[in-house]
């Protein structure tokens, strides 16, 4: 299934007081079931506006093109039918939840994805089974359970919780915006297992990072550099190194 | 149509028919004339065969009430009630409602199920009438789970044994005088405000509740009343004592649509607190509280008041205020026993055009005594909501504190916030601390939510009860899962 997500020709603009400013400029984007894509560019290129476009973000609006996920239109659906079709969204900055217990919370969300999809809702012994399998494989305590959605969270716990969410959810296709910056080496080696562990034919993936050192960890299938609301150049994994050594300049000349 | 949308079409209908079937038959014995005069409180105390002495009270209750004008100070608009245009009486007898829960309305019955009401209960609110031979008090279907009749003897038989009287007012002026006419207007005098004036004429049924000394009430009182306590009118009385050493823990309300006929409500609470005495008084207030275009709705002025006379004792309120169309409550406590302590926990939800001014007052009174303060308000659609506190620190009252925090959760751009928070400090050996907040619902947290599959009310809902979470950890366990669904349920509709 080579369509597995298509996206084509993506415009989106967003609203600023000096009126709608357009971010993304016609994204073309293919990625094959089981595949690993990077986009790589340069501070505000439009990486998380893409990030946000395909979670459904409502401020952003899309003023042309198109994406199809497994055969179907992505961009009819509201967040939450997204998150139910597979879609997952690794947040740069994760929202905190004040007075909503962490446990609640992915409970809540995991049942509202398991019901979304024709799944029997997981009791609460089934549901803790899980989750405490899945906090030890991202070394999180179970301590961060029982408090608040992100409150207080540091940054590295913050997008560990994020990876622990996406291992409760069993997406299809996650994005990653960002989940490595800001975390030390051991914390990044975590959240790579974290996305390694959900790596099979019927997964595939969006990593936005600006660094190399993830995807030492990652392998992955294909690298974009996106510059200026546009995918400039795509290539095999020895771009991240040719980026990382020389920086987006060749690119930026050819988006000009 | 949103399920509130729905439920508030179902009460109305309940509502329209049973006053068109109600008042039609035999209207002499059932019900006074309307308006209020001498001759309406002496017909309502002859009818429940009062003693004289409550007459009397009654009497100089409504004298009172003649004089005193209609409070204009509180944050609520509504049209001027004609209080000669209302029934003051009328015989709890009802018109002949359905036979069993197969004759409700099935909507009613889905908001119940969505409450996650037990089924007997969920009779009792329809307004299940009971089969003929069935005991009067306790009109449950006999298809019900179980039979909630013997339930209820238990309940009382338990109670009993412990030695705590809990009973309709009505019923223990009678077996018990000299404790009601020892305690009755002791904590909110008969004249004390215009509404509570009203209410001391008029009261026609309420509560009792006695725990005597060095006794832990067995039970929460919640579930007996949810089961008994119905129909008892638009000015309801309440009085809770409770003597040294002893506790209680008291429900009121409930977190289904009643239906009732009565717009304009005018309760009173009274409640007495001896030496380490403590009292817990949680309300889940959903009464019908108007269309979308803020039509009908009920009034609701009550007057709540707790007296921690004892050195040590412990008055706690807690409430969850989602119904009314106007909503003015401010439960108090008078903090007069030595190291007493004081509690206000509150979430008042408003939407479409309804109204809420409610809060508390703080009075301190004796040394060390300690008050908190923790109010969430949550207005949407355009609705107005104030919160509206007093914390007064008498000079006698060395040591004292209180900590004040007040939170408001706006939701869409055409509600309204209020907090008014008032301070008077006589002694300088004491402390006020009062710290408040205004907030939206961010497009940050509901997004996150949704994109973690959550639909947008249940994202809406999670938001907010993680906003109320410090006020509902307070109601008793039972309650605070229906008051999370309630106020979601509340505010459904509200967002997109």
């Amino acid at each position: 299934m080579s369509d597995f997500l298509k996206i084509s020709g993506l415009h989106a603009s967003i609203e600023t007081d000096g009126g709608a400013k357009e971010i993304l400029r016609g994204v073309d984007m293919t990625i094959p079931a089981g595949e690993l894509h990077v986009v790589m560019g340069p501070n505000g290129c439009g990486k998380s506006t893409l990030a946000y476009a395909l979670a459904g973000r409502e401020d952003y609006e899309i003023t042309s093109g198109s994406v199809a996920f497994k055969g179907k239109d992505l961009l009819e659906l509201e967040p939450d039918e997204r998150a139910a079709a597979g879609i997952f969204l690794a947040f740069q900055a994760p929202v905190e939840l004040p007075g909503v217990n962490n446990a609640n919370f992915l409970r809540t969300a995991v049942n509202a994805v398991r019901r979304a999809r024709g799944e029997p809702e997981m009791d609460a012994v089934a549901f803790l089974k899980a989750v405490r399998a899945a906090t030890k494989s991202l070394s999180m305590s179970d301590e961060m359970l029982k408090r608040n959605v992100n409150v207080g969270f540091s940054g590295g716990e913050k997008k560990r919780n994020e990876v622990l969410q996406m291992t409760l959810l069993q997406p299809s296709f996650a994005v990653l915006d960002e989940t490595d910056s800001g975390l030390d080496v051991d914390a990044l080696r975590i959240v790579a297992d974290g996305v390694n562990r959900l790596r099979g034919p019927e997964f595939s993936a969006l990593v936005i990072t600006h660094h190399k050192r993830l995807l030492d960890y990652l392998s992955p299938d294909r690298i974009h550099v996106m510059a200026n609301g546009r995918i400039v150049h795509s290539g095999g994994p020895e771009l991240a190194e040719k980026i990382d050594q020389e920086g987006y300049a060749a690119f930026l000349a050819d988006a000009a | 149509m949103p399920a509130v949308t729905e439920t508030r079409e179902q009460i109305e209908k309940l509502g329209q028919s049973s006053y068109k079937w109600g008042f039609e038959t035999d209207i002499e014995m059932d019900i006074a004339p309307k308006g209020l005069n001498e001759d309406t409180i002496r017909l309502i105390s002859a009818r429940k065969e009062e003693p004289e002495w409550l007459l009397e009270w009654r009497l100089a209750a409504f004298r009172a009430w003649l004089s005193m004008k209609e409070p204009q100070w509180a944050k609520v608009a509504y049209p001027p009630i004609d209080y000669q245009d209302v029934h003051y009486y009328a015989a709890p007898k009802k018109q002949p409602g359905p036979k069993s829960l197969d004759e409700v309305d099935p909507e009613l019955l889905k908001t119940y199920a969505k409450l996650g009401i037990p089924l007997h209960e969920q009779a009792i609110l329809a307004g299940v009438e009971p089969e003929e031979g069935a005991e009067e008090r306790l009109p449950v279907a006999v298809d019900a789970v179980f039979d909630s009749v013997s339930v209820a003897t238990t309940f009382r038989e338990t109670l009993s044994k412990a030695g705590v009287i809990f009973c309709p007012i009505s019923e223990a002026v009678r077996d018990y005088p000299d404790l009601v006419r020892q305690y009755l207007g002791s904590v909110v005098p008969a004249g004390d405000n215009f509404f509570a004036a009203l209410n001391s004429a008029v009261f026609t049924d309420g509560s009792f509740v006695f725990v005597p000394k060095g006794v832990r009430c067995p039970m929460e009182l919640s579930t007996y009343f949810r089961i008994n306590a119905r129909n008892t009118g638009q000015f309801e009385r309440t009085l809770i004592i409770v003597e040294d050493g002893a506790s209680v823990s008291y429900l009121e309300g409930c977190t289904a649509p009643m239906r009732d006929e009565n717009q304009l409500h005018a309760a009173v609470v009274e409640l007495v607190a001896m030496q380490d005495a403590s009292i817990k008084y949680s309300t889940v207030q959903n009464w019908y509280p108007g269309d979308e275009n803020g039509k009908g709705g009920i009034y609701n002025f009550v007057t709540k008041r707790g007296a921690c006379r004892g050195a040590r004792s412990r008055i706690s309120w807690t409430q969850v205020e989602t119904g009314s169309a106007i909503t003015w409550k401010y439960p108090s406590c008078i903090l007069q026993g030595e190291g007493s302590v004081g509690e206000f926990y509150s979430v008042a939800v408003t939407n479409n055009h309804q109204q809420a001014d409610t809060g508390t007052k703080m009075i301190h009174l004796g040394r060390n005594t300690r008050s908190t303060i923790i109010a969430k308000t949550i207005s949407a659609g355009k609705s107005d909501s104030t919160y509206r506190g007093l914390v007064r620190m008498m000079p006698k009252a060395s040591g004292a504190r209180n900590f004040t925090q007040c939170d408001s959760l706006l939701i869409g751009d055409q509600c309204g916030a209020h907090t008014v928070p008032y301070i008077e400090n006589r002694n300088m050996s004491a402390r006020v601390e009062h710290e408040a907040t205004t907030s939206r619902i961010s497009e940050d947290q509901l997004f996150y939510c949704r994109s973690r599959g959550l639909s947008e009310e249940d994202a809406v809902g999670l938001i907010v009860n993680g906003f109320c979470r410090e006020v509902l950890k307070e109601l008793p366990m039972e309650f605070a899962v229906e008051a999370q669904k309630l106020l979601q349920i509340s505010l459904e509709g509200s967002v997109g």
